[in-house]
């Protein structure tokens, strides 16, 4: 009996079905026209078409973190490819798993600058946890299972196949299924040392002042580590702060939260882990945003370092405590030990904690002052929350003021909710990661917070949602500025705002009528509520232009160069404490 | 927390990877990505038949870059070992080198004596040439190429250190 013959193209889709692929977004062009032909044959898996190649990178992102699944992306060579590079180095930074195909010509062409040819892996190389030429058909189904397993195991991220035209075309026999692959050489460890993780447990035990610092590891690590960790905390009676990627990974409305800490975190966040005797860092990198300067950062603490990545521990800071593994593994195993040894923090030394902290909170950093019927920024995002937070939103943003304040004003129980461009800061994310959100969860409330500078940077993205009516809410909080470069102006350089300015905007209600959506405007505080009620139950997808106080900035803030213990509270604090000469190299 | 160290060390480490298109690519690029050291960088393949090559890279920086470096390498895909054999157990360094000394007369004569001091072999010679290939630690190659100097020197390469550890196990 003749067995059984595959294209290239054929293979890629069967790994795709075989990995549970539902769903791929992508854009067609010249080198992987075999691979669109092949899933025009089919209907298991649906393409969404994006109208950029960046776009599909940030809406599978998108999908990935508000599922748990790979996101898949598709595109063709040469600029295909280059489109999606600043896609790909995002998910690295933030650790999400992702495959993209890029099509690639033929491998006789290779190396002779054909048309639309670009070095793809060389270009990838340095933005993805691992990527691939396919030079032989024979090797093809190993590698779409060896690159599944890459994305998904250990630190997850995104990982690039490229597949010459001639491989998708040609014809083989060879088809291995997921569990006849297993990879030569990568096994990340996932359970963290048993001695280290008692050492951990007596160490919290023994705390007075112990703090827990949660990060998108946690959330990575899957529902369970937050189950477990969220468990883990209430029994300690610890308080809780997360990073910007956290948010969701410990309830956000629990009262042991303090909120998220950083650089415009909170400031009983920020103090509590100046102040910190133990901290417990589970699934956060020490990344810059969080230390403020590594040498005023926590400075009396004893530090537990919990992750899957050993080059994230004492990259920064230098631990006295690290455990390789998976969060959700080791958090289960601590707390099995907390709960077998009947572990306690002696209450009284807790009790003078929490007063410490309550004293912090009193300040209410995040307060406001809505007066008149312009709308302040925070207050738009505040009223947005509140009025959709039964709803349980997935949230999405673009990067910037509206981000911090978003990150501020929201409050997430579950994780899996928030998608924000953490590590690479990527104007333009939120819209696409929309759309891999809402596509993802056809019937839930997927918001967009949003300003009208990154806006316009994947605005292109409307034609997608158009094109399967996506119910996405875009809100754009306009203030007409390029909000934290004016902001960083003002604080480093003498209030001179080179280009920082949002000229020429469109009208963004004639723009979302263009493509047939909705379009709203609110200018006035009164009117606020009502029109974002209207938002809200609108069926259809919606572009929502709140225009907002131009001037205000956000806080709090550690400024650069400084210190948890010397955050900004407001403006009347920004010309008491100048900035250092060191602070203002730092970005 | 512990002090933050500057003083910076030389270490040798073997790193044992697929043998697969780019993966010389990926440990250069994470040096050079990173901006780590390489004082010193070989590869070949070591075991065909299981497709393996070893590189064998000197690198320097302080205790803590240099852990960074060495879970860095860890942590790309096709790696399979890394082993720092500067502070695992003791190890052997080589390197060999070829140099060519050209001239007449008593410089030549100066040459050919320092090299067999050395024990330099001659692997190619003229009337007015000889090219020496010797093998021994780097700074013994050093010393040789710095005597070579003014006796004709036109032309040195070396391939850089290979190390392997001492005693039965392997890496």
């Amino acid at each position: 009996m003749a067995t059984e013959q595959f294209t290239g193209a054929e293979i890629v889709i069967k790994a795709l079905k075989d990995q549970g692929v539902d769903t791929v977004f992508g854009y067609p062009g010249g080198a992987v026209l075999p691979i669109y032909d092949a899933i025009f044959k089919q209907n298991d898996i649906k393409h969404i078409l994006v109208r950029q190649e960046g776009g599909a990178v940030h809406a599978a992102e998108g999908y990935a973190r508000s599922t748990g699944k790979v996101g898949v992306v598709l595109v063709t060579s040469g600029p295909g490819a280059t489109n999606a590079v600043t896609g790909l180095t995002d998910a690295l930074l933030d650790s999400i798993p992702l495959i993209c195909l890029t099509g690639q010509v033929p491998t006789h062409l290779i190396g002779n600058d054909a048309f639309q040819e670009a070095d793809t892996t060389g270009i990838t190389r340095p933005c993805t946890k691992h990527n691939y030429l396919v030079r032989d058909i024979e090797n093809l189904s190993r590698t779409m299972h060896e690159a599944f397993y890459v994305a998904q195991n250990g630190r997850p991220g995104p990982v690039v196949i490229d597949l010459p035209k001639d491989v998708q075309q040609g014809k083989s026999e060879t088809y291995l299924a997921p569990e006849e692959v297993k990879h030569r050489s990568y096994r990340p460890k996932v359970n963290g040392e048993q001695e280290h993780i008692k050492e951990a447990v007596e160490l919290i035990a023994n705390a007075k002042r112990p703090l827990f610092y949660v990060g998108g590891g946690v959330i990575n690590s899957g529902d369970h580590a937050s189950e477990v960790l969220t468990e883990l905390v209430r029994l300690t009676g610890a308080p809780c702060t997360t990073t910007l990627m956290g948010l969701g990974a410990y309830p956000g409305t629990d009262k042991q939260f303090v909120g998220m800490l950083g650089m415009h975190g909170t400031y009983e966040a920020n103090l509590a882990m100046y102040n910190c005797d133990v901290m417990i860092n589970i699934g956060a990198r020490f990344d810059d945003r969080i230390t403020g300067v590594i040498s005023k950062f926590s400075p009396g603490s004893k530090k537990i370092h919990i992750d899957i990545d050993a080059s994230s521990i004492n990259k920064n800071v230098m631990v006295d405590l690290p455990i390789v593994g998976d969060a959700g593994r080791v958090v289960e195993e601590m707390l099995r030990l907390w709960k077998e040894e009947k572990r306690s923090i002696e209450s009284r030394a807790l009790k003078v904690w929490w007063n410490e902290i309550k004293e912090w909170r009193s300040k209410d950093c995040l307060g406001y002052s809505q007066e008149d019927s312009i709308i302040k920024p925070q207050h738009a995002i505040k009223r947005l929350y509140e009025l959709t937070k039964d709803r349980k939103p997935y949230v999405t943003t673009e990067v910037g003021q509206h981000q911090m304040w978003a990150a501020q004003y929201f409050h997430f129980d579950e994780p899996k909710k928030w998608m924000t461009s953490g590590g690479l800061g990527t104007m333009g994310y939120g819209l696409p990661a929309a759309v891999g959100a809402q596509i993802a969860h056809h019937d839930d409330l997927v918001i967009d917070v949003s300003g009208e500078a990154s806006f316009m940077m994947n605005m292109q993205e409307l034609g997608t949602i158009a094109q399967y009516n996506l119910p996405v809410k875009i809100f754009i909080v306009n203030n007409q500025w390029m909000g934290m470069v004016r902001q960083w102006q003002q604080l480093l350089h003498g209030n001179r705002h080179s280009e920082s300015y949002s000229d020429a905007l469109p009208d963004f209600v004639k723009l979302a009528e263009s493509f047939g959506l909705v379009g709203m405007r609110c200018e006035k505080a009164e009117d606020l509520d009502r029109m974002l009620q209207e938002m809200i139950d609108c069926p259809h997808p919606v572009l929502f232009d709140c225009r907002v106080a131009k001037e205000e900035n956000c806080y709090p803030m550690i400024p650069s160069g400084a210190g948890h213990n010397e955050m900004l509270l407001g403006p009347e604090d920004v010309a008491e404490k100048p900035i250092s000469e060191e602070g203002m190299v730092l970005v | 927390m512990a002090p933050i160290e500057t003083n910076t060390e030389s270490r040798t480490i073997a790193v044992l990877v697929d043998n697969e298109p780019g993966v010389l690519a990926r440990v250069i690029g994470l040096f050079s990505g990173r901006g780590y050291n390489i004082e010193s960088l070989t590869v070949t393949e070591v075991d065909v038949a299981h497709g393996l090559s070893r590189i064998t890279v000197v690198t320097s920086g302080t205790a803590q870059i240099l852990e960074q470096i060495k879970a860095q390498l860890g942590r790309l895909v096709p790696v399979h070992r890394v082993r720092d054999l500067s502070i695992e157990g003791s190890s052997v360094e080589r390197e060999l080198a070829l140099i060519k000394v050209a001239g007449a007369g008593d410089k030549r004569v100066e040459a050919l004596r320092i090299a067999d001091i050395f024990r330099a072999r001659v692997v190619d010679s003229s009337h007015d040439h000889f090219v020496f290939e010797m093998t021994g630690k780097s700074d013994k190659l050093d010393v040789f190429v710095d005597l070579m100097q003014p006796l004709g020197l036109i032309d040195v390469s070396r391939t850089g250190v290979v190390a392997i550890s001492r005693g039965p196990k392997a890496l």
